[in-house]
């Protein structure tokens, strides 16, 4: 999808570190020589052609909670299926089909460690698949937004 | 009815006394609304604070804490890469010798086009990969190509490693800890 120059700089400028103060919204638009209405609709827009997924936060996971990358090797015509199936499993946030033997693989999270083993033996027990069930032993580089390379985009 | 989670997360300053009178089930329900995002109305913390029962400045507080705490890792725009033409995002998986995978890791998040990098325990004989990382590419030729100079450039020749491309995304959101589905 392309863009108009402001919707970027918006990107650039405010995947970390959004205002926090009365008016976010104004403080961004100065930034931008918008005004702060062109901001609150450039944010509705984006959210509703899903360039933006939220404004929002994103939490550390070893501190918000409990969280696992879990896997299955799903029959490959009941891909479809088993995907949906581990969608209506609580707490699963993300869910991609990848090139692999274990070709489901997502996130699933909970209050703490005992509920999310629950909730994956269940998942587990109705797929009759057997998981993979990694949890992070310590995370490097995680999730700060990365600059979008616009060019290698147009 | 006890919280859901160790108190100290919602209210990390608890020593000092102005915010130990800061109500844990309102910061508790301004978590699970920041799961859902910030409301798009000129005064955000202000709606915040209506349906949490916080004041304004007790929810802008909260999240600038939360923040220098690390509980809150990043507060922005989440984009959703494949929508932007991030079409080719691959996981790449590697069996590195435990002594070397931390110094290997932060070496690799360091790298400009890795956004995630992690160790995860190897479950053998299935899985013998302990260090995942992701690279974000506009198609598959470019990811690859960006692979191969990861690899020289960190003399990773001989390491055994597996390119998981994804294919289609069945869901992709932020994390809920607190809020419901």
């Amino acid at each position: 999808m392309r863009l108009d120059h402001t919707d970027q700089q918006l990107i650039n400028h405010f995947q970390r570190h959004l205002p926090v103060c009365e008016r976010p919204y104004l403080e961004m638009s100065r930034q931008l020589g918008i005004s702060e209405q062109e901001v609150i609709e450039r944010l509705q827009s984006l959210q509703s052609r899903d360039v933006v997924g939220r404004v929002g936060s994103v939490f550390e996971h070893s501190q918000a909670g409990a969280s696992l990358l879990a896997a299955v090797a799903a029959p490959e015509e009941q891909m479809d299926l088993v995907a949906a199936r581990i969608n209506r499993a609580p707490g699963v946030n993300h869910n991609y089909a990848r090139e692999h033997t274990y070709n489901l693989w997502f996130v699933i999270t909970a209050p703490d460690h005992e509920l999310l083993e629950e909730h994956l033996d269940e998942l587990e027990r109705e797929l009759k698949l057997s998981m993979l069930r990694l949890p992070m032993v310590e995370g490097y580089h995680i999730d700060l937004g990365f600059d979008i390379d616009w060019e290698a985009l147009s | 009815m006890s919280l859901p989670f160790s108190a100290n997360y919602l209210a990390p300053d608890s020593a000092d006394s102005s915010s130990s009178e800061v109500s844990a089930w309102g910061l508790l329900r301004l978590r699970q609304q920041l799961e859902q995002g910030l409301p798009l109305a000129p005064r955000p913390y202000l709606a915040l604070a209506e349906r949490t029962g916080l004041s304004e400045q007790e929810v802008m507080n909260a999240i600038t804490q939360w923040q220098s705490d690390g509980l809150i890792k990043r507060f922005g725009l989440v984009v959703k890469h494949r929508t932007l033409g991030y079409t080719a995002n691959a996981m790449v998986v590697w069996d590195i010798a435990d002594e070397q995978v931390q110094a290997l890791g932060k070496a690799m998040a360091a790298v400009p086009f890795i956004t995630l990098c992690y160790q995860r325990p190897r479950r053998l004989p299935d899985w013998p990969y302990n260090l995942f990382c992701m690279i974000h590419g506009t198609n598959r030729e470019r990811v690859l190509a960006q692979l191969d100079s990861l690899i020289t450039e960190h003399s990773l020749q001989q390491v055994q490693h597996s390119v998981l491309f994804s294919n289609k995304a069945y869901r992709q959101r932020g994390g809920r800890y607190v809020s419901h589905d």
